[in-house]
């Protein structure tokens, strides 16, 4: 049993934070303040030595309770936010960084950049310099929140442009709001991290303002230098820039390959294959073939037509041509086991053939490449095609007819 | 008291002091010449605090508060729970004479006053390394932080060293490392040999006084009024004046930061008894509250059984003689008689007798029950049979609410006052600051709480829980009868139940172990583990106390079949 009948301060504070811990946990915002009244005698014997003092716990259970309480307001929380920026010097500017998330989330956007410039100011001794980060992040942040008013005064322009006018204060601000912005951001994206975010905005500066070169070397940086944490997005954002800027197809297919090595399901993969396949090198077109059937390894494409249009269009054209079927024999060798029944089952030829009759096409002529003409899903499929009077069916099943023996020689 | 003189006049020894200080006569009004040193206990404002002792000694500036010891804090300490206990009821000859008399004969004995050469002047000594920066200089000198991790008691005090330590070496004298003069004499000097005073103590000196005036007040209610509020124990030390400041090691040896524990203020109550070569108590008679007999029945109708009970509980007190005066009263000297702790001891005999009726081996206790349901059931004539099934469910929703209710008591418990405290008057501002800001968050939260916070705390009553006959829903259980379980033999009423069981077949030896039993609660049926629970909430201690009392009674009980079958663990009763 634990009903000591002992008790002593810090005995009696964890026993007080289990209350509140419940209380929470069960949304009882009412009694998890209550319990925090008498826990928070504790700042007076706080002492920092352990890794999560009661200041620490006080300012994260106050900031949860406040946010939830019905009775909370917006200027309560600000209050007591106050109080919790004394109270630790060493986590000062953590707290104003939760503080400015906070205002955001709440649309506060003019308090949270208040906040944030206030912090960005803050000056203590050694202190400044241990919590650096959280200095470089807040003003990382600001620097955020530059880019977004300057965004909003580019709109305002460009409509005033539209319809004749001008103004020239806006448009000095909008500058002086890029200069702040492009320097925060520039600092913060040079430390190895994930800064999507950050990187877009910037990016997004420079390109207005036309300097494309600066832009092609923050993309590449952060796409390529290895320091910087493997980063599906900045892929994703360096082809766009290239796509954007007219870039070689070299360059697009090389930054193109790497997202293909990271995240084979990524929906840009079409667009890879597509660019692929219309390559007069070989090896392009063979790269084509291995992405195509890579991102159909996916759940998530099962039912993406485009995709098995793209595949279907591919084996066609290679059955069609006669070489390289040796190709489709790679891909289909890892997959022979598990294909059938993961997207050629006839269960799934129904479905297809019900909801999705372009789907079902493309997948019966893959279908019949690669199993052969008596193969249930193709079977099923033609026949209904056919049945409807559905032109491109019956083609299909001549086609398929036609080169049979290539499903031979495929499986083997 | 020391004084024992009969009286010239009218031959009474009966002697009051007068304001001079002389005695006098009380029955005759007769003044002596005969003065005794007059101890202030009061303080009087606006003046400085008379000397304990003989002896001069420097006075500091004005405005930085006044000299005071160690022992004047105590003192104080004292004299405010007595003032509490009398508020509760005692009677006022506690604070006037006994617990006085027993403190000054403490402070004579520990030497630290009316005997030649007090204690405090080796303090002097001490503080005498006034202008020195180096404290390294100084070998024998103990540092600062030393101190501070001296104290064995309280490990919450000992992680203030982290905060002490941040304000770096302290280079100045010893008045700057307590408000008190000998602060750090008080926490240096090797405190087995003179029984060095401590907050726990002075519970024990209250205790001690109450003993000796056969108070009804057993230890675990002193304790529990304590843990209350209803006497000055946490956070005492607000109540020090003004002047007498208080911080640095006074903190160490003033500022309570635990509940009070049985064990240890008995304990230091024996020492206390022993070093203050007091008599023999004066005896604990049938007609005392702290007698067996008295407290059973206050328990049993605490806990809500059957009045019919106390006959039994009386039998066995009678048959294994725990209801003498000899083995009831204390006699400091004698080290060889086992101490009695009357409340412990009464809850045992009741847990016994219910073993003897009930054995509560988890299955007979229900059958004897059901029997009792059935008669009641058929018969509704004169009055119902007690049902151990309802009585169970009743105490045990109640156990199960005020236990709850005490859970959250314990969560909500507050240390703290508005009184701040300060290692050093550096950290003052910091600590008021704190302080500051620990009251505007309880105001801020406690706003968002719903329901205001009662800040009244429980009057203070003897009994936790009381039951009622006017209830109409059967919920009181005093008048219910014990006839079904009963049966005559001979023309002696015995319990139907045959059997008896054995907490322990062999004691232990309290030398090797500290106890004489060991509990735990997997080794024993539930309906035991019950009674002793109901009992354990009720005294504020473990239940292993209350099971080795039961186990030191059973032994006694069942002597002469223990002696001559060992081996056996039930056998015929009577």
């Amino acid at each position: 049993s634990s009903h000591e009948h002992k008790l002593n301060f810090r005995k009696s504070k964890e026993v007080c934070l289990s209350y509140i811990q419940d209380a929470m946990l069960q949304k009882q915002w009412k009694r998890a303040a209550e319990f925090l009244t008498f826990y928070i005698e504790s700042l007076e014997k706080d002492f920092s030595t352990e890794y999560m003092g009661p200041s620490e716990m006080i300012w994260r259970i106050g900031t949860e309770i406040l946010c939830n309480h019905s009775h909370s307001s917006i200027k309560e929380f600000n209050s007591f936010i106050e109080q919790m920026k004394t109270l630790g010097v060493k986590r000062y500017l953590k707290v104003c960084l939760e503080h400015a998330f906070h205002l955001l989330c709440n649309g506060l956007i003019d308090e949270a950049y208040q906040n944030l410039s206030l912090a960005e100011s803050w000056r203590f001794g050694e202190q400044t310099a241990v919590q650096d980060k959280e200095m470089k992040l807040i003003q990382a942040y600001r620097g955020l929140l530059d880019y977004y008013s300057w965004s909003k005064q580019k709109n305002i322009l460009l409509k005033y442009g539209k319809d004749g006018f001008e103004d020239l204060s806006v448009e000095q601000e909008m500058h002086s709001c890029f200069r702040k912005a492009a320097a925060n951001l520039k600092e913060i994206i040079k430390i190895p991290g994930v800064w999507d975010l950050f990187v877009k905005s910037y990016v997004d500066l420079l390109e207005f303002y036309g300097d494309h070169h600066e832009a092609h070397e923050v993309l590449s940086e952060y796409a390529y230098n290895s320091k910087f944490p493997a980063n599906p997005n900045a892929h994703v954002y360096f082809y766009q820039f290239l796509k954007r800027h007219g870039a070689s197809k070299k360059s697009l297919v090389s930054a193109l390959k790497i997202l293909h090595d990271i995240v084979p399901s990524h929906e840009l993969m079409i667009d890879f294959n597509t660019m692929l396949q219309k390559s007069k090198k070989r090896k392009k077109r063979r790269l084509g073939l291995e992405v195509i059937f890579a991102a159909l390894d996916y759940a998530g494409w099962k039912e993406n037509v485009k995709a098995w249009s793209c595949l279907a269009r591919q084996v066609k054209q290679i059955v069609l041509s006669e070489k390289h079927l040796d190709w489709i024999m790679q891909e289909w060798n890892s997959r022979k086991d598990w294909w059938p029944a993961f997207h050629f089952s006839r269960y799934l030829a129904k479905r297809n053939w019900q909801e999705n009759e372009s789907l079902s096409y493309e997948k019966a002529l893959v279908a019949g490449v690669l199993l052969g003409k008596d193969c249930k899903y193709f079977k099923y499929v033609s026949h209904q095609g056919c049945k409807a009077q559905v032109k491109r069916f019956r083609t299909l099943k001549k086609f398929v007819n036609k080169y049979s023996p290539v499903y031979l020689k495929i499986s083997g | 008291r020391d004084f024992h003189e009969r009286c010239a006049q009218c031959s009474e020894v009966n002697w009051g002091l007068t304001d001079g200080g002389r005695f006098y006569c009380r029955t005759c009004h007769n003044v002596t010449e005969r003065t005794r040193e007059v101890v202030s206990t009061d303080i009087i404002p606006n003046a400085r605090i008379q000397t304990i002792s003989k002896g001069l000694r420097n006075r500091q500036k004005a405005d930085e508060g006044w000299e005071w010891y160690v022992c004047e804090g105590f003192q104080l300490v004292l004299k405010k729970q007595a003032e509490a206990l009398e508020a509760l009821g005692v009677c006022p000859q506690m604070k006037d004479e006994i617990l006085c008399n027993f403190w000054r004969r403490y402070l004579q004995k520990s030497q630290q006053a009316y005997c030649n050469r007090p204690a405090r002047e080796a303090v002097r000594a001490l503080s005498v390394c006034d202008s020195s920066t180096d404290v390294d200089s100084e070998p024998e000198r103990p540092s600062f932080l030393h101190l501070l991790s001296l104290s064995e008691s309280d490990g919450d005090l000992q992680t203030d060293c982290s905060f002490a330590s941040s304000t770096g070496k302290v280079s100045e004298s010893t008045s700057v490392c307590s408000g008190s003069v000998d602060g750090s004499l008080y926490l240096m000097k090797n405190g087995k040999e003179k029984l060095r005073m401590s907050m726990p103590m002075t519970l024990s000196f209250c205790y001690m006084a109450l003993l000796w005036l056969r108070e009804p007040m057993t230890l675990s209610d002193l304790l529990r009024f304590v843990v209350e509020g209803h006497i000055p124990y946490l956070n005492v030390y607000q109540h020090f004046p003004e002047k007498m400041k208080l911080y640095g090691l006074d903190l160490k040896i003033f500022c309570v930061e635990s509940w009070p524990v049985y064990e240890e203020v008995y304990s230091k109550m024996l020492e206390l008894a022993a070093f203050l070569d007091l008599p023999r108590f004066p005896d604990i008679t049938e007609s005392c509250f702290l007698h067996p007999d008295t407290l059973c029945m206050k328990y049993l109708m605490e806990v809500n059984l059957p009045d019919e009970l106390h006959n039994w509980t009386c039998r066995v007190v009678k048959k294994v003689c725990i209801g003498e005066a000899d083995f009831l009263t204390l006699t400091p000297g004698n080290k060889s008689t086992r101490k009695v702790k009357y409340d412990v001891l009464a809850a045992a005999v009741i847990v016994v007798v219910l073993k003897l009726l009930f054995l509560l081996d988890d299955h007979y206790e229900w059958l004897l029950s059901d029997f009792a349901a059935e008669r009641n059931k058929n018969n509704k004539e004169g009055g119902p049979y007690f049902e151990f099934k309802k009585w169970y469910k009743v105490i045990k929703c109640s156990l199960d609410v005020e236990q709850k209710k005490l859970d959250e008591e314990r969560a909500k418990y507050l240390w703290r006052c508005e009184k701040p405290l300060f290692y050093s008057v550096k950290k003052k501002s910091k600590v008021l600051r704190r302080r500051q800001m620990v009251v505007n968050l309880q105001s801020q939260f406690g706003k968002l709480s719903g329901s205001v916070r009662p800040a009244e705390r429980p009057n203070p009553s003897s009994f936790q829980l009381s039951w009622s006959e006017e209830n109409t829903d059967g919920t009181c259980f005093h008048g219910h009868s014990l006839k079904g379980i009963l049966q005559e033999k001979n023309g002696v009423l015995t319990a139907i139940n045959p059997d008896y069981w054995l907490c322990t077949v062999k004691l232990c030896t309290e030398k090797l172990c500290g106890h004489l039993a060991h509990y735990r609660e997997v080794d024993f049926p539930q309906s035991y583990h019950f009674v002793l629970r109901l009992f354990s909430f009720l005294l504020r201690i473990q239940p292993s106390y209350i099971h080795e009392e039961v186990c030191v009674i059973e032994h006694k009980l069942f002597n002469k079949k223990l002696c001559k079958k060992p081996k056996y663990n039930t056998g015929l009763r009577k």
